[in-house]
């Protein structure tokens, strides 16, 4: 699904590399928790995943391509088969919870009877049910990532990327948004996520990966947040 | 692609920029207006400047029939053949003049046909009233003198005419004029290009949001553009159009009614309908290609896909 092989990441105009050296694969159908504090890497990988930048050195494969050499018209449909949550949610204001998950089919060409169809599914899978015409303002912000998770699934992604999807959220809400997250998992959905949240790593108990200054200090399975002494 | 989505996105942008769509179409119905005008003006220069005018120098135009009767300089009658010889042998002998051509009545006829066919005037004329000339290219144009000084009141000679010395200064200054106009259109155009730059600039950034979402589910870098591109050429097209009902009134009301200019200066051949036609596809396609165009490249730089 995702294989990292010996990636360093220098972003122009700094001489410290975001990555250094990273090497791992992530299997299809996994739940890897990413960790490590503020400047460790973890966005800069999960964007070298998105191919939103490309690696100084090494190779990163995902979905079984090498991302070095895919051209850049071929990206949107690489990024097709990918979802993407992020902490602040992302939603179009002025668009009702129904839209901005169909914005997701339409900007892709999907037809308007399978968005009729696919749209009320995903929403009741999230527990969004009958919140179809109500706007973004007015939703918690738990309900609101929801939303985001509805529109990262609705195109029934291989692999879902979140980016701290709880770092808004109080501590019972968070627990709602990985119980969702765990089931979109058992789906067959890979999913990636970048945490600070000690509680929700320690509680998962899944795969646990770690960078600390760009490098790859841990990658355990059935792992915590912090060391186990 | 489904194109209600994009229309809808269209005349949201559209209408979102309302000031700057105002300030695009504005400038681009100038510079198009000034453009097909300038376009025009050189049709009707060459229209009036007729087969002769490029070609020759001087012409020397001999005595038909009624002139004999009419022009006191005809008065001995219509040119005769040993006359018209005598001239030519006369011409050929100076040596200012480097050619020499001779347009007779039905070739006289034919090129007046050609100028101002669709006159009022042109319809009543038959060839015979048309004069011989002979028409001379010299080697320095301005030793025109010499010509006129050695044929004027010539027997079979009814005028000899310094053919640019009319209408120089006029086409001197039609062509100042659309100089002018195509300087002006060349700033309106860039004036144009940089309010397309930064509408596409400013909506560019207003809908970072959307574009930021689009990119992420993987929507293609076309269907991601279209909108802006779209509306740049919707603005421009409908410059285009008020460009085009601009020349299509002047042609209407200044021209061929209202004003009429066709009808107070009926010497003038004012260049026709199928003149102005021929322009306005010209300026419609230049009205949305450019600022697509424009928006293209300045989403190359604004917005990443």
């Amino acid at each position: 699904m995702i294989r990292f092989d010996n990636v360093s990441k220098v972003y122009p105009k700094q001489t410290r590399p975001a990555l250094r050296d990273v090497s791992l694969e992530v299997e299809k159908g996994e739940f890897v928790f990413l960790v490590g504090s503020s400047g460790s890497g973890k966005s800069t990988f999960l964007r070298l995943v998105l191919r939103e930048e490309r690696c100084s050195h090494g190779q990163v494969h995902v979905l079984g391509k090498d991302l070095a050499r895919l051209s850049n018209w071929k990206v949107p449909q690489m990024r097709r088969q990918l979802g993407t949550v992020f902490q602040d949610f992302r939603l179009l204001p002025n668009k009702t919870v129904a839209e901005n998950v169909a914005f997701a089919q339409e900007v892709i060409g999907k037809s308007r009877g399978e968005i009729r169809k696919s749209v009320p599914q995903v929403l009741d899978l999230v527990g969004l049910g009958g919140k179809e015409d109500r706007m973004p303002g007015e939703l918690s912000g738990g309900e609101q990532q929801r939303v985001a998770i509805a529109r990262a699934f609705v195109n029934r992604p291989k692999l879902l990327i979140a980016d701290e999807p709880t770092g808004n959220l109080d501590p019972q809400t968070s627990v709602g948004i990985m119980k969702l997250l765990d089931r979109i998992n058992r789906t067959g959905t890979t999913v990636i996520m970048a945490t600070h949240d000690q509680n929700i790593v320690d509680q998962m108990r899944k795969r646990v990966i770690e960078l600390e200054k760009g490098r790859l200090v841990r990658d355990q399975a059935r792992g915590v947040y912090g060391y186990q002494h | 692609m489904r194109a209600q989505f994009v229309l809808s996105e269209i005349r949201v942008g559209l209408r979102r920029n309302l000031t700057m769509t105002f300030a695009v179409v504005v400038s681009v119905a100038l510079s198009l207006a000034l453009f097909g005008g300038s376009l025009l003006m050189s049709d009707q220069v060459s229209t009036m400047k007729g087969y002769w005018y490029d070609k020759v120098n001087v012409s020397i135009f001999l005595c038909n029939k009624s002139d004999a009767t009419s022009d006191p300089n005809c008065a001995k009658g219509a040119v005769t053949e040993d006359q018209r010889k005598q001239i030519l042998a006369d011409l050929k002998k100076m040596p200012v003049v480097e050619q020499v051509l001779y347009e007779s009545q039905d070739q006289a006829y034919k090129h007046y046909k050609q100028q101002f066919g669709n006159s009022p005037l042109a319809s009543s004329l038959t060839p015979d009233q048309m004069q011989e000339s002979y028409r001379i290219k010299l080697k320095d144009p301005e030793k025109y003198q010499v010509i006129a000084s050695a044929f004027n009141g010539r027997d079979g000679v009814q005028s000899v005419q310094d053919q640019k010395g009319i209408l120089d200064n006029l086409f001197t200054l039609l062509g100042y004029l659309n100089w002018a106009a195509r300087g002006v259109m060349a700033v309106m155009l860039i004036v144009a290009m940089l309010l397309i730059v930064n509408t596409v600039r400013v909506s560019a950034f207003s809908r970072r949001r959307e574009t930021g979402i689009m990119r992420l589910v993987g929507a293609s870098g076309f269907y991601i553009q279209a909108p802006f591109i779209m509306e740049a050429a919707v603005a421009g097209l409908i410059g285009g159009t008020l460009a085009c009902s601009f020349l299509v009134i002047v042609q209407y009301f200044v021209i061929d009614h209202g004003v009429a200019l066709s009808q107070k200066l009926q010497l003038i051949n004012f260049v026709g309908w199928d003149a102005v036609a021929a322009k306005l596809p010209l300026i419609l396609a230049t009205s949305f290609l450019f600022p697509a165009l424009a928006a293209f490249f300045a989403l190359r730089k604004y917005l990443k896909v």
